[in-house]
Parts: structure tokens; C-alpha cells; sequence
């Protein structure tokens, strides 16, 4: 019975997705509904995974989908890590979209793919081998295609065409690679790593250049990013769902794979790869700060943000040693516990005040003060602040740096942090300190429910980033989970 | 009588009766549905290799009609392609519709026969009875084509003649020299001489003018794209595949001791080719119906491009089986959906296709959905096949096919997402005439079913196996150690 | 001896016919003309396979029924791809018609 556990991660976004497409316009109040009841069952269900997990108990499922290739979902600590991130946002983002959308045209469809995205994004997370792991990764470029199109005009078409060239080509080279190393050494199980002895040395160098160009397009890595900022032609739902958990995340999560579970951050080390990959990911941290602080548009800078952050978790990887790899993990979690909190907030901003760039952020603070509060909070996690969760990465990813032998990356780390201060705090200074701009009226944020559900579920992640790292050594806490994976030896 | 003859000669009762049928059009086909669905079910279910000689004639004189692993996927898959075609051809070429009553007159006999011909081409193993199956094909097929134009229908019917000349003198060689034109008695016989290659080259050339192969491709995209919808759908289908189907008896089978390595890489050579130039023609298209012709004469070349992958490590005699299948429901569902489509739009350009994902979701979630198999994306059928093949070159050191299929691949994601963000794009909803059900079902059953073929990779792959031709790698099953094994054999 | 000889009149006339055939194929333009350049090659293919048939003493049927099966085969095509020329024809004469209307008014 336990063993379907892992399938009914899946089941449950699939259904809602075909309900979503289903279900008439005119009963969008069942769609809304059936939508967070599935979202909440997948969360109980995942709590109770993760309990079973705390003891050591892993879940696995198999199948043969073609002769000589299991198809295999594996739910174990670190897969859960990845999976009860995406289920709590899926939750908050579906009130967050609902609010957002209100009763807008192509919402069977908008949900419906919503949906199967975060049902990509699950079986991403528990995917057992690098080819379930492909299966997965290439679904969510399908799922999020229409998202990224979906208000139809000529700049989403465009943005849909360049997510579509850069990820498709992206995954192409990346099925080679697994294609190719499965070839060598048999099965690629994420549980049991392949000898790689036998494989001459530039062969493996090559896979590795091929596997990590291909998720270094969905992570966003230099020079693969183009596609990021110029997908916020999406609706800001879209955004934030992207931008925290499902797409980028993909990426990020499979280059730990990769490394940790494929190649071992010991061969890493030995071919050589581990430092010009840390230099790549610096070299990513700080142009995408660098861009952002040109932005005007406020999702356009978030999205180099974003470009930057992710790096974050790719640095970690990179990084030989445990300390290291905590700090990347912790940041995959409370990246996207941040950066959704500030892509749902500039989201609100936009449909309630019409603010989308930041110069028209004057005196926001006054008109949508729980907002902005919201966002104040995020944005000081990016920067690094504590007790926001963003300190404890920086903090974990700078130590790792430091046991690595590798002093340089506490300059990254700090440059990088001069940066995100450099275009958030001019966005604070703007929102409380100056005046509003024009006539607008405070917007009464907590009566109606709209504005309820477009307001608190940034209000939440804010709290739950600020949890995060507040209460950082309790129990079930990002960190603590993350170091719980760390001393079982899942990543050597 | 075994279901073997059934299978032909069924259809062409049908073809007799429904010159007869009048206003019983509909009544005739459910009754030619239900009984080739239930022959084809027992078809399945017969040993790989159940034989029978038509008529008590034995060999080498007589006709045998054979069910081995490659036609018991491709007969049922011509039952579900052309029922489901049969659906909405209803509609098009009603008995009560007088505006088209030439056309109606001859649809559905020429339908028939075309349903008998591939069924007889899948399961026969006599080289001439082969010949008229081929003739039989082109009669229904040139017909149907002449009701779009007769200018390229009748270039089709001479190319195809001359085809026919090419294969015939093929056969008379064969029949000087071996005194029999069976390929099962050939397979035992057949020598590496002139004489014997020499026939082999003629008949392929004859074939592959059948297959549209590359460079011999000219008469399919005019012919293809004008004809009407369901017309359209069983041309790209069942047609093209009746030529390399006798292709591969020819080189697996029959002629397998002239089959020369460097034979099979010209052939190879020869669909890489075609899979580049036909991508490359399609995305030059502006209209919609030239551009899924042109995918078709793409989509042949793989089915070429894996003959020098047969004899080799992997599992590429599968991956061949399930690219016939798989194109041959997913390009119907794509000819079908694309001519609904058409109907609603404004005229033939892909860029009158906005706004129709509104107006038509469920059409254009067909069109989506085969799109999918077609660009070898999973889960579908398509992609189960472009990843066993890409798999067996990776694993046989032959990196450029692979790279070939997998650009192939982005080349039909550049195509066939064309037409699809058209599709989303825009703000208004076309007003479009209300469509039979089955009409819209047709398309959408088939685009599904082009999908589930991806989840049921195993059962299929064993099954196209069984019986294959002793040319076949033969792999023991495939395990953990197995498979290590081999790989490090491989790497040194 | 003899029989041998006619055995190869037989093939070497087919192969010439066959050759004619593509010859005329590849040279002419016109629809019928290459249809009838088409029936000439296969008549060469029909000889030769008949041909085969032809022994010293007795004369084997089975290439011969193979040629009558053909030659079915092939009167029925070449019968289809006059009535197309013909369809193609009389679109063509309707078109061109509609030309000449056109260009008056």
C-alpha cells in the first residue's frame, strides 16, 4: 500500500488538473475549491511523508516504462525537502492566483496547467533516476508553455518562443548526457550511484558539460539565463511559481543531483570541475545582481534576482564539502519561500495600484501597508539580513566556501549582498519614506475577500521565511531537515 | 478461416457493400469498426509468428499471411486509425449531405480498399502479392488525393507507377534467381551476390518513392496537403508506412544477406537527411496543412535513419515499431484536428488560426497533444520511440544519428509550436460553426491515444519483438549487472 | 541451347523496353505521354518475367500467372491515369476558359 505513496504524489495534482480543464466557466467557484482542497490533501499527505521520512523510512515505486529503463519515484529525505516546498507554495499560490485572477477569461486552462506544473515539479523531486528525473523535467516545459503564453499578446508569444528554444534545446543536450553516461555505466539511481571508473576522463568531462548546460538553462546559469526576465510577460502568479518553485528550481535541484548523486562531489573535485562551476554560478551571482540594479520594471529586477539567488544553490553544489551543500539546500527552500513572497506582493501591486515600475513606487507603503510590509520582509532575506531566512543560507554558504579552502566566495557572497541591497533598499526607501504619487486611495487590503486572499499568502511566506530563520534549530525547520539529510550521508 | 485472412478481406466486403449501402453509410462502418477491433484483438493475441497459407496453396506457390511482432502493432494501429478516421470522415462525406455526392460516392470504397491494403501489406510475406497491395494502396490513395487536387494527384499516381516499374523488375530478378518471391523462404536462401543486391536496390528505390523518403519526396506535400482532412490523415498514416514496412522485410528479412553495413548507413544517411530537410521545408511553411505535410516527410526519415541501428546493441527494432505506430496515430490526429481547425479559420495561413484555442479547446488540445508525439516529447508515444532509438545509437558509438534525432526534435518543436501560439495568441474568440461530436472526438481519441502508447512502453516493446527477424539484436533481459557489464566492456 | 537464347531475347527486349521507358519518363512533359512511357516499361518487366517462365522442355506457370496478375494490375492504373489526364484536361480548359472571360470584361 505505502509503495503507491509516491504515485498519489502525483495523482493528486493530475486530478485537479483535469478538473480545472473540465470544469465550466460558470462553476469556477467548484474549480476554485476542488483546487485548494487537492492542495491541502497533497499537504497532509506530505506531512505524513515527511514523519515516515524523520524515521528512515523511504518510499519507493518502479516500473519498467521500456525495456532496459525503470521509470522510478523514490520519496526520501531530500526529495521531501524539494516536495514539501512545492506542495506549501502550490497551496499559497493557488489562493494567491485564484484573488489575482479573479473571474478572468482561459481560467479552466490557466489552472489546469497550473496544476500539471506542480505536478512536474513533484515528480522532478522524486524522481529516482536521471532518466524519470528527463521524463519530469521536459513535462514541466510543456506544463508552463501556456502559462508563460497565456494572455495571448505579442510579447508572451515571443517570451513563450525564447523559454521554448533556450529550455527544449537545454533538455535535448541534457538527455544525451544521461543517455550517453547510461550507455557507459548502466543505470543512472539516484539511491545508488554508478561506477564511473571505467569511463576515460575527458568523456566524463564531457557528459558533465552536457548535463549541467542542459539544467543550467532552466537554473537560469550564465549564459543560459536570456529566457528568465523576458518570461515576465507571464501573469504574476505565473512569476512567482516559476521564479520559486517549479522551473528554476528544476534546474538547481537537478545540478545537485548531478553532482552529488550522479558524479559524487568527490569526482567533481577530482576531474577538476568543481571550481570553474563555483566561478561559473560567482560569475552568475553577480551579473544578475549587476542587471537587476538596472532594472526599472520591478518583476524584470526580480527576475535578475532570481538569476542571481539561484546561483546561490549551484555555488553550494560546487563547493566540495557538507557545510556547503547544507547552505544550498537550506537556500532551494528558503530562496522560495522569499522570492515568491516578493513576486506575489509586486503582483498586488500591479493589479490593485497599477505599480510596475520602481519609480512609481512612491509612498506604496501608505496605500497597501501589509503588503509592503510582506515585501520589506523578502527583500531583506535576499539581502541577508537576520534573522530573515536568507542569512542562513549566506551564512552555510560562506562557511562551506571558508572549509572548502575556497576564501573567495565570502567576497561573492559579500559583493553580492552590497548588490541586492543596492536595488532592494532604493525599492523600501521609495515605498515608506517618500509621498504617494497621483491620487490613489489606500487600498483597504484586509476587508473583501479578494483582497484577503491577494494580500495574506505573501503575508504568510513573509512570516514563514522570517520562521525560517528565526527558529532555524527547531525541528522540521528547513535547516534542520537539511542537516538531518547532511549527517545521514545523503550527499558524500 | 483464420483472423489473417479476415483482416484483408474483410475490409473489401465492406468496400463491396458500401458502393451498395446508399444512406447506410453509418450503419456499415460501426459494423466495419466492431469487426476489424475484434479481429485485431485476436490478432494480438496469436503467437508472434502464426503463419498461414491463403487458400491451402503451400509455398512456395501460394500466398502467406504471417503475424509477426511488427504487424501485430501496426494492423491494430491501422484499426484505430482509420475507424477513428472513419468517424469524421461521417460528417465530411455524409450520405445525406447532397452537396458532395461524387465525392461521396467514391470516399468510401477507396476508403475501404486503402484499409485493406495496409492490412495486407502488414501481414504479407509474398513479394509480388506485396506488389499489388502496393498498387491497390496507390489506386485508393491517388483517388483520394484527386479530391483536393488532380494536379498532384495525378504526379503522384505517375511517381508512384514508375515506383511500381522499380520494385516489379526487383521481383523478377528475385524470381529468376531464387525461383521464389516469399521472403520467409528467402530469409533461408537469399546469398550476397550481384544478382540478389541488385534486386534489393531496385525494389528499395521502388519503395521508398512509396515512403516519400527524401530526395524521393516531391508528390507527397502538394498531394498530402490538398486532399481533404480524413483523406489527409490516411495518406500520411497508413500509406507512406506500407513502402518502408516492405522496406524492412526486405532488408531484415527477405534480402537480409545483400543488406551490406554500408547499405544500411547510406539508408541511415539518407533519413538523417530527410528528417533535417523536411524540418527545415516546414517551418518555411505558411500554410498550416504544408506544414504537417512537410512533418511527415521529417518524420520518414527517422523510421530510415534507425536502419543502421537494428543489427546493433539496444532496443532500436522496438523504437522503429513504435515510430510507425506512434506517427501513424499522432500525424491522423494531427491532419484531422488541423483540418477542424481550418474550417473555423478565416482561410488557410497558420496566421489565421488566432484565437482558436478559446473557441476550440478540445481541437486544439488534439492538435497539442499529437504535436507532443510528434516533437518525441513524453509522455507519448513518440517520445518512447525517439528515446529507444537515440538510447541504441548512443549505446553503438554512433553520436552524430543521435545528435540528428535529437535536433530533429527541436526542429519539429520550432514548427509545430508555430501554429500552436497562434492558436493562443490574441484577445478576441472566434465565432465557430458548432462540430459534430464525433467529429471533435475523433481527433482528440486519437491525440490520446498517441499519449498512452508512452506509458505502455514495455508490453509494446515486447510485443513488436516478438517474432522479429533473426537480424534483430536479441538481448538477453535486461538487468542491473547485465548491464554494467556490458557497459564497461564497451568503454574499454 | 536455343531455348537458353530466347530465354535472354526475352530479358534483353525487356531490358531495352524498360530503358525506353524511363528514357520517355524523365524526357516528356505531358501527363499521357508519361503515363504511356510508364506501360512501356512495365511491358518490358512483364516480358522479362514471362520470359523466365520459359524452359527447354516444359514451361513453368507460375512466372506466367504473375504476368497475367500484372498486367491486370497494370491495364486498371493506366485506365485511372487516363480518366485523371482527362479530369486534368477538362480543369485545365475550364480555367483557361475563365481566362479569356475574365480578360473581355
Amino acid at each position: 500500500m505505502t509503495a503507491f505513496l509516491p504515485l498519489a504524489l502525483l495523482t493528486l495534482p493530475l486530478v485537479a488538473a483535469l478538473i480545472s480543464f473540465a470544469m465550466p466557466e460558470a462553476r469556477a467557484v467548484w474549480r476554485d475549491a476542488s483546487n485548494i482542497l487537492f492542495a491541502l490533501v497533497k499537504l497532509a499527505l506530505v506531512g505524513f511523508l515527511l514523519l515516515q521520512a524523520q524515521g528512515g523510512v523511504d518510499f519507493e515505486w518502479r516500473y519498467e516504462f521500456l525495456p532496459g529503463h525503470d521509470f522510478v519515484l523514490r520519496v526520501d529525505a531530500i526529495a521531501l525537502l524539494f516536495v514539501t516546498l512545492s506542495t506549501f507554495l502550490w497551496l499559497i499560490a493557488t489562493i494567491y492566483a485564484i484573488a489575482y485572477f479573479e473571474r478572468g477569461p482561459n481560467l479552466a486552462r490557466f489552472f489546469g496547467f497550473f496544476n500539471l506544473c506542480v505536478l512536474s515539479a513533484t515528480g522532478v523531486a522524486i524522481s529516482g533516476t536521471a532518466i524519470t528525473f528527463f521524463l519530469f523535467y521536459e513535462l514541466l516545459t510543456l506544463a508552463t508553455w501556456p502559462l508563460v503564453v497565456h494572455k495571448g499578446d505579442e510579447k508572451s508569444l515571443t517570451a513563450g518562443r525564447v523559454y521554448l528554444t533556450y529550455t527544449l534545446a537545454g533538455s535535448a543536450a541534457f538527455l544525451a548526457g544521461i543517455l550517453w553516461l547510461k550507455a557507459l555505466v548502466g543505470p543512472l539511481e539516484f539511491a545508488a550511484p554508478p561506477d564511473l571508473s571505467p569511463v576515460p576522463t575527458l568523456t566524463l568531462i564531457l557528459i558533465f558539460v552536457l548535463l549541467i548546460g542542459g539544467l543550467g538553462v532552466k537554473a537560469a546559469l550564465l549564459p543560459f539565463h536570456g529566457w528568465l526576465p523576458q518570461a515576465m510577460a507571464a501573469p504574476a502568479p505565473v512569476s512567482a511559481l516559476l521564479h520559486a518553485v517549479a522551473v528554476v528550481k528544476a534546474g538547481a535541484y537537478g545540478i545537485l543531483r548531478v553532482v552529488h548523486d550522479i558524479y559524487g562531489a568527490g569526482t567533481v573535485a577530482d576531474l577538476g570541475l568543481g571550481l570553474p562551476l563555483a566561478f561559473l554560478a560567482s560569475a552568475t551571482i553577480l551579473y544578475g545582481s549587476l542587471r537587476a540594479v538596472m532594472q526599472n520594471d520591478i518583476k524584470k529586477r526580480l527576475a535578475y534576482s532570481t538569476v542571481s539567488q539561484v546561483s546561490y544553490i549551484v555555488l553550494g553544489a560546487s563547493l566540495a564539502g557538507p557545510i556547503a551543500a547544507v547552505g544550498a539546500l537550506v537556500h532551494l527552500v528558503h530562496q522560495g519561500i522569499m522570492k515568491i513572497t516578493l513576486f506575489m506582493c509586486a503582483g498586488a501591486l500591479a493589479n490593485r495600484l497599477h505599480i510596475k515600475a520602481v519609480t512609481e513606487l512612491d509612498g506604496a507603503g501608505r496605500l497597501m501597508p501589509v503588503t509592503m510590509a510582506s515585501f520589506t520582509i523578502g527583500a531583506l532575506g535576499m539581502i541577508g539580513v537576520p534573522p530573515v531566512a536568507g542569512f542562513i543560507s549566506k551564512w552555510y554558504l560562506g562557511s562551506g566556501g571558508l572549509e572548502a579552502g575556497d576564501a573567495w566566495v565570502i567576497a561573492v557572497l559579500a559583493g553580492s549582498s552590497l548588490l541586492n541591497s543596492a536595488y532592494f533598499l532604493p525599492l523600501l526607501y521609495r515605498a515608506w519614506l517618500l509621498p504617494p504619487q497621483g491620487d490613489h486611495a489606500p487600498v483597504a487590503e484586509l476587508t473583501g475577500g479578494w483582497n484577503r486572499m491577494l494580500v495574506l499568502p505573501a503575508a504568510v511566506t513573509a512570516l514563514a521565511s522570517l520562521g525560517a530563520g528565526l527558529f532555524a534549530s527547531f525541528p522540521f525547520s528547513p535547516l534542520e531537515w537539511v542537516s538531518l539529510i547532511v549527517d545521514a550521508g545523503y550527499l558524500r | 478461416m483464420s483472423p489473417l485472412d479476415l483482416l484483408v478481406v474483410a475490409p473489401l466486403v465492406f468496400m463491396v457493400l458500401s458502393l451498395l449501402a446508399g444512406g447506410w453509410q453509418r450503419s456499415l462502418l460501426a459494423l466495419a469498426i466492431a469487426t476489424m477491433a475484434a479481429l485485431s484483438v485476436w490478432l494480438m493475441t496469436l503467437d508472434p509468428g502464426t503463419a498461414h497459407v491463403v487458400g491451402g496453396w503451400e509455398l512456395p506457390l501460394g500466398v502467406l499471411l504471417r503475424a509477426d511482432g511488427l504487424a501485430q502493432m501496426l494492423v491494430p494501429a491501422v484499426t484505430l486509425t482509420a475507424g477513428l478516421t472513419g468517424l469524421y470522415a461521417l460528417h465530411q462525406f455524409a450520405p445525406e449531405s447532397h452537396a458532395s455526392n461524387a465525392q461521396t460516392a467514391a470516399f468510401w470504397p477507396l476508403y475501404y480498399l486503402m484499409w485493406s491494403a495496409a492490412n495486407a501489406a502488414f501481414l504479407t510475406t509474398d513479394l509480388f502479392n506485396l506488389y499489388v497491395t502496393l498498387e491497390m494502396a496507390s489506386i485508393a490513395a491517388v483517388a483520394m488525393a484527386a479530391m483536393g487536387s488532380v494536379r498532384a494527384a495525378l504526379r503522384y499516381l505517375l511517381i508512384a507507377l514508375l515506383g511500381s516499374i522499380f520494385y516489379l523488375l526487383g521481383v523478377a530478378l528475385i524470381l529468376s534467381r531464387y525461383g521464389t518471391v516469399d521472403v520467409t523462404l528467402l530469409a533461408g536462401m537469399a546469398e550476397a551476390d550481384f544478382a540478389t543486391a541488385l534486386a534489393l536496390a531496385l525494389m528499395t528505390g521502388g519503395l521508398l518513392v512509396k515512403a516519400a523518403l527524401f530526395p524521393l519526396h516531391g508528390w507527397l506535400p502538394p498531394a498530402h496537403a490538398a486532399a481533404p482532412a480524413p483523406a489527409s490523415a490516411l495518406l500520411s498514416g497508413l500509406v507512406v508506412k506500407i513502402g518502408f514496412v516492405i522496406t524492412v522485410r526486405l532488408w531484415f528479412e527477405g534480402l537480409a544477406a545483400a543488406a551490406t553495413p554500408a547499405g544500411l548507413h547510406v539508408l541511415g544517411g539518407i533519413g538523417a537527411l530527410a528528417i533535417l530537410f523536411g524540418s527545415l521545408q516546414a517551418i518555411r511553411q505558411e500554410s498550416l496543412k504544408a506544414l504537417v505535410a512537410y512533418s511527415t516527410v521529417a518524420q520518414i526519415g527517422y523510421l530510415f535513419l534507425a536502419f543502421p541501428l537494428i543489427a546493433g546493441a539496444g532496443h532500436a527494432w522496438a523504437g522503429l515499431s513504435f515510430h510507425a505506430v506512434a506517427h501513424m496515430i499522432a500525424k491522423a490526429a494531427m491532419f484531422l484536428a488541423a483540418g477542424l481547425m481550418l474550417k473555423a479559420a478565416a482561410g488557410p495561413r497558420i496566421a489565421d488560426l488566432a484565437g482558436l484555442a478559446r473557441a476550440m479547446p478540445l481541437t486544439v488540445t488534439a492538435f497539442g497533444l499529437a504535436a507532443v508525439s510528434l516533437m518525441g516529447l513524453p509522455p507519448s508515444g513518440g517520445f518512447s520511440a525517439k528515446f529507444l532509438l537515440v538510447d541504441a545509437a548512443l549505446r553503438q558509438g554512433q553520436a552524430i544519428h543521435a545528435a540528428v534525432m535529437l535536433i530533429g526534435g527541436l526542429l519539429a518543436a520550432v514548427y509545430l509550436f508555430r501554429p500552436l501560439a497562434v492558436a493562443f495568441s490574441g484577445s478576441e474568440t472566434p465565432a465557430v460553426p458548432a462540430k459534430a461530436p464525433s467529429m471533435v472526438a475523433a481527433p482528440l481519441a486519437l491525440a490520446l491515444a498517441a499519449l498512452l502508447l508512452g506509458f505502455a512502453g514495455g508490453p509494446l516493446a515486447e510485443l513488436a519483438t516478438g517474432g522479429a527477424p533473426a537480424t534483430v539484436a536479441q538481448e538477453p533481459p535486461p538487468s542491473l549487472e547485465n548491464t554494467v557489464k556490458t557497459a564497461s566492456e564497451d568503454a574499454q | 541451347m536455343e531455348a537458353l537464347a530466347t530465354g535472354h531475347l526475352f530479358a534483353l527486349t525487356g531490358a531495352v523496353l524498360v530503358g525506353l521507358g524511363l528514357f520517355g519518363f524523365i524526357t516528356l512533359r505531358h501527363a499521357l505521354r508519361q503515363l504511356l512511357a510508364v506501360n512501356v516499361s512495365g511491358a518490358g518487366v512483364f516480358l522479362m518475367l514471362g520470359g523466365l517462365g520459359r524452359g527447354a522442355a516444359t514451361t513453368d506457370p507460375f512466372p506466367q500467372a504473375l504476368v497475367i496478375t500484372g498486367i491486370v494490375v497494370a491495364v486498371a492504373l493506366t485506365a485511372f491515369g487516363a480518366a485523371l489526364t482527362l479530369r486534368q484536361a477538362e480543369e485545365d480548359h475550364a480555367a483557361k476558359e475563365d481566362d479569356e472571360r475574365g480578360g473581355k470584361t
